[in-house]
């Protein structure tokens, strides 16, 4: 019995070894977000500083005005806002809407539409990079959302996990019972469809809202004008610039931008975690 | 009823259509600035097509050697810690005789660095490593860890390890649940029937739990491969002006891509070294699949 408890000491010193190993930057980020350049110059602390309040005037003072622009750190906030709930929507409806398609009627080259979904899941996304670059170039859309919002109505894994969730909930026997009380198709999927599906809307949503505030490679070729940029890219605009100068001014930069995630994630992990082990286990 | 089925036309259609446009023109297009000279000005369909001299450039170019090596340096690095870290800790939680507490505080922590956005955790990490006022080195020499800081970022070896560390602490949380979820669905029947057969820990864990994991593991590792080998985010913004570390260390398949096409301008290039790398995972992630099942056919 003692053997079996000094093992499982060991253990629990492990994870919680591990916990703060994950925990520690953060910590650090967090800390060094209160302290003045030259405190965090000096040395580290477990022990925040007072210095919270300049460090944010500090870091607003220069992002405010680059080249007569107004870049402030709240406009990334708003912009990577209206990206990602854009984003949201058009792929959680039109995922939706497509899986449903795919379910419920048969029509000619359904299985190699389908399989295409499929075949561009695997693809990466790099491949289409440069096309999509001028593509957008010959659009005259660079330096606008479109790009970035637009493309989220073809999301294939949404479509994909979605029809998944169709097949395994919905009862034909539903959509019979409704064209037989003479509603319409379109009505079908809008009243009773739509508000089923509801709750693997919900999980896509979690994860498309996340990636797309997180995305950061697509956002650097298209956005150009640091006023539009998203987050993630005033972020690493931000470290040649001069709020990088005074470090506390930067780590709180970096809280800011990291902090809406955490709390997101303290409400949703439940919900986050078990949908990431449902997702892979099915495949 | 029969005519019912157009409405199918109609529900994909958005998809269809947004999908040609913004997915596979994108993809073409790429296919066919592979073939051409183009620099960036103009149409690329008003460059010089020059079949295939790019692909024939990319074959012996050094950089993208270099490139392909940096990058599966710090994805193998990466991706044995991860595994490794992942099945120890899915071994501990699943353990019936142990009863380990806690599990879901410790898996929500283990998870979180997978959410940040990765810009911010680079320039985090950028600044923690920092060879003069970081806070890891700071903190390493305020307890005597060490005599004096350490250049983790100015070195190519410590800067690639630096890399694999950091992807490493982004991606355990979430192969822990993957491969948890995995042991999960194996059938108790099994570790019972080990368990009368007098079957120790480790011999459970070699001849029974590994083999039944082997279809996760493959996810796990594919999905990583995909992923590890477009590694771009944290090279790029954690080597001064993207261009890739000390002596090109941190230089990764898809940074390369980049700066061949948003720094010298060579989209012809930087094309055919897409379709270069498209070709590398597909060919490895085949290799994984065919290794990992190769016992079974």
């Amino acid at each position: 019995m003692n053997k079996t408890n000094f093992f499982k000491g060991i253990l629990y010193a492990f994870l919680i070894l591990l916990s703060i190993i994950c925990l520690v930057p953060f910590a650090m980020m967090l800390i060094n977000a209160t302290r003045s350049n030259t405190e965090i110059v000096r040395g580290f602390t477990l022990i925040p500083g007072n210095s919270l309040v300049d460090n944010y005037k500090n870091m607003m003072y220069h992002m405010n005005v680059t080249d007569g622009r107004f870049t402030g750190i709240w406009l990334g906030f708003k912009n990577s806002f209206i990206i990602a709930a854009s984003v949201t929507v058009l792929s959680g409806y039109f995922s939706a809407l497509t899986a449903y398609g795919f379910y419920a009627y048969d029509f000619k080259g359904k299985k190699v539409l389908f399989m295409l979904i499929l075949i561009m899941m695997m693809i990466p996304s790099q491949l289409g990079l440069l096309g999509f670059f001028e593509l957008n170039k010959s659009l005259k859309l660079l330096n606008t959302y479109i790009p970035l919002i637009v493309p989220s109505i073809a999301t294939p894994f949404t479509v994909f996990f979605m029809r998944q969730y169709l097949v395994s909930t919905m009862h034909p026997a539903l959509i019979e019972a409704a064209r037989v009380d003479g509603a319409g198709e379109i009505s079908i999927f809008h009243k009773i469809i739509l508000p089923m599906m509801l709750p693997a809307i919900a999980t896509m949503s979690i994860f498309a809202f996340i990636g797309a505030w997180n995305n950061y490679l697509v956002p650097l070729i298209i956005i150009f004008s640091p006023e539009k940029y998203p987050l993630p890219v005033l972020m690493g605009y931000l470290k040649g610039g001069k709020v990088a100068e005074n470090l506390g001014s930067m780590y709180l930069a970096i809280s800011m931008s990291v902090i809406p995630i955490i709390i997101a994630f303290a409400v949703f992990s439940k919900y986050i975690i078990s949908s990431i082990s449902a997702g892979s286990v099915k495949e | 009823m029969r005519s019912k089925n157009r409405y199918g036309y109609l529900f994909v259609s958005p998809f269809f259509i947004v999908f040609a446009i913004f997915g596979i023109y994108p993809i073409l297009l790429s296919l066919y600035m592979s073939f051409t000279d183009f620099k960036g000005v103009g149409s690329p369909y008003d460059a010089n097509f020059v079949g295939l001299q790019q692909y024939a450039r990319l074959l012996g170019d050094k950089y993208f050697l270099q490139a392909f090596v940096n990058t599966w340096k710090i994805w193998g690095v990466n991706i044995v810690l991860q595994l490794s870290i992942a099945l120890i800790l899915s071994v501990i939680f699943s353990d019936i005789r142990l009863k380990i507490k806690g599990m879901n505080f410790f898996r929500a922590v283990f998870y979180l660095p997978n959410l940040i956005t990765v810009s911010s955790v680079a320039l985090l990490f950028l600044f923690i490593l920092d060879w003069q006022h970081g806070a890891l080195n700071s903190m390493l020499l305020k307890y005597g860890l060490i005599s004096k800081p350490i250049n983790w970022l100015g070195q190519p070896a410590t800067a690639q390890l630096s890399v694999s560390l950091i992807q490493t602490w982004l991606w355990f949380g979430h192969t822990f649940i993957i491969v948890f979820a995995g042991i999960q669905g194996i059938s108790k029947d099994y570790f019972e029937a080990a368990m009368i057969d007098g079957a120790n820990r480790s011999q459970t864990f070699f001849k029974v739990t590994l083999p039944l994991l082997r279809p996760i593991m493959l996810y796990v590792v594919i999905t990583s491969l995909i992923g590890g080998l477009q590694l771009f985010e944290i090279p790029f913004l954690m080597s001064q002006n993207g261009l890739g570390g000390p002596e090109g260390s941190l230089v990764t398949m898809v940074l390369y891509l980049f700066n061949q096409a948003f720094k010298y301008r060579n989209f012809g290039y930087a094309a055919a070294v897409a379709y270069g790398l498209f070709i590398i995972i597909l060919g490895f992630s085949m290799i994984v699949f065919k290794g990992m099942f190769k016992e079974e056919v």
